[in-house]
């Protein structure tokens, strides 16, 4: 539990480093972007309560809210799907259940089960995201290329990482 | 109470939730203000140094252009300063005693540590901060033109909002027409601007420079903001739709000058005491 805890403290640094000094720069197209800090909250272990949920999600935007200058706008979005993760993965609990002690990466359960887990979310915070920035709806259809762009874009590089890093490592 | 309290208890999650939503709606209402003293952004020295690093290698791979730049801004002021001082010597115009008026505005150099553009609302850290001299609502230009306005400062960095920020706004005037409109941008290509509120009656043609108009006292007159790219006008609509080509390309600005307006205060101060007495 202690050694489980330490290893996230320290993968939260991780996440926010690849961010900000990495993924920041990488915008395809001008509209996609890779928002992989995301995938910390998602992978979170199953048995941590929603309070402590919603507290790390909120250190998580917030960290990222410094270097983007966006005061809020991360914070924002992560608590909401960091709200909405534990209900959402009560919704489309797997026949027999979710074995306790485990994180809810793709080789715990499935590649189908983790894109029906991963896509909402990250959808719902690439959303909330995107239109609290433009702080309106006048620019609906772009700012909808922009969450559909980055939708894929972190999508597939969760994935990917998902693949590469070998079998129960909780990344 | 008891009750309430075991009711807040049942549902604490919930309620830590909407606390915390709560509270970054508030942040996020707060930091749209166009002058913040907000201290958790990139101004802070952890966040600018770790983004200084990643645009330290991006700048190191770009050296060869920003150094071709400088050359040539180099020639360009030299030039300048030749013709006008040939002009003086001419003209035998006495030197400006009032020193105040000579030294109306001053530079600060800065190299830029971060920069975005593909927001709605970009934002510029820069390694110059209060010990430097610099305050909120300075204005931040390059060698090609208009950049931006600074929003908030720390001891030894800045945050400016850029041009490219859709609340963003610049008095300008189209330069061989002198009708004066507001450029703002709408958020989606960087190469462009918005120049709004030109009236109907006026021309302006593709090609013409738009300038900071120096209304507002933030930007000197005459910086260059870009170049009239189309202007088209609608049947009913009351201005014109003019798109601008922006003279600062913002996908690859690596140094700054934050410009030092020593009259601002004297100037504002005036307006607002005429405001007063027409209220009055």
């Amino acid at each position: 539990m202690i050694r489980t805890g330490i290893v996230h403290i320290i993968l939260f640094f991780v996440y926010v480093m690849v961010q900000v000094v990495l993924l920041k720069n990488l915008v395809l197209f001008d509209t996609a972007f890779c928002f992989l800090y995301v995938a910390f909250v998602l992978l979170l272990p199953f048995e941590l309560s929603i309070v402590v949920m919603v507290l790390i999600g909120f250190l998580m935007g917030f960290a990222i809210d410094i270097f983007y200058n966006s005061m809020g706008l991360h914070a924002f979005a992560t608590v909401l799907i960091s709200y909405l993760r534990n209900k959402w993965m009560s919704v489309i609990t797997p026949q027999g259940g979710y074995d306790s002690g485990d994180s809810p990466t793709m080789s715990a359960n499935g590649v189908q089960w983790f894109l029906v887990y991963s896509i909402p979310l990250v959808f719902i915070h690439h959303l909330v995201l995107f239109f609290a920035e433009a702080f309106g709806f006048e620019m609906f259809w772009f700012t909808m290329l922009k969450v559909i762009g980055s939708l894929f874009f972190t999508i597939t590089v969760i994935l990917f990482l998902q693949f590469l890093v070998p079998q129960r490592r909780r990344i | 109470m008891e009750r309430l309290l075991k009711f807040i208890y049942e549902y604490r999650a919930f309620f830590t939730f909407l606390f915390l939503e709560l509270m970054c709606a508030w942040l996020i209402v707060e930091n749209n203000q166009f002058q913040s003293s907000a201290y958790f952004n990139s101004s802070n020295r952890l966040a600018a140094n770790v983004l200084g690093f990643s645009q330290g290698i991006r700048e190191y791979l770009s050296l060869r252009t920003i150094n071709n730049d400088l050359s040539q801004e180099n020639a360009i002021l030299r030039s300048a300063l030749e013709k006008r001082n040939e002009r003086i010597f001419a003209a035998q115009i006495p030197e400006i005693k009032d020193s105040l008026i000579a030294q109306r505005f001053e530079y600060i150099g800065a190299k830029v540590m971060s920069n975005s553009t593909e927001f709605y609302k970009n934002y510029i850290t820069i390694d110059k901060g209060k010990l430097d001299g610099i305050q909120p609502g300075m204005a931040a230009i390059s060698m090609s033109g208009a950049v931006g306005k600074v929003k908030s400062v720390s001891d030894h960095f800045a945050v400016l909002t850029s041009l490219l920020h859709t609340n963003e706004m610049v008095s300008c005037i189209v330069k061989q027409k002198e009708y004066f409109g507001t450029a703002q941008w709408d958020g989606t290509d960087s190469r462009y601007t918005q120049l709004r509120y030109i009236p109907r009656h006026a021309n302006p043609a593709v090609g013409d420079s738009v300038i900071t108009s120096g209304y507002n006292a933030v930007f000197p007159k005459g910086v260059l903001v870009g170049v009239i790219q189309s202007a088209t006008l609608d049947e009913e609509s009351p201005f014109w739709n003019i798109q601008v080509k922006l003279a600062q390309d913002f996908s690859r600005l690596s140094f700054v000058e934050l410009v030092k307006s020593n009259l601002k205060w004297e100037r504002d101060s005036l307006v607002q005491v005429t405001i007063g007495e027409i209220n009055d």
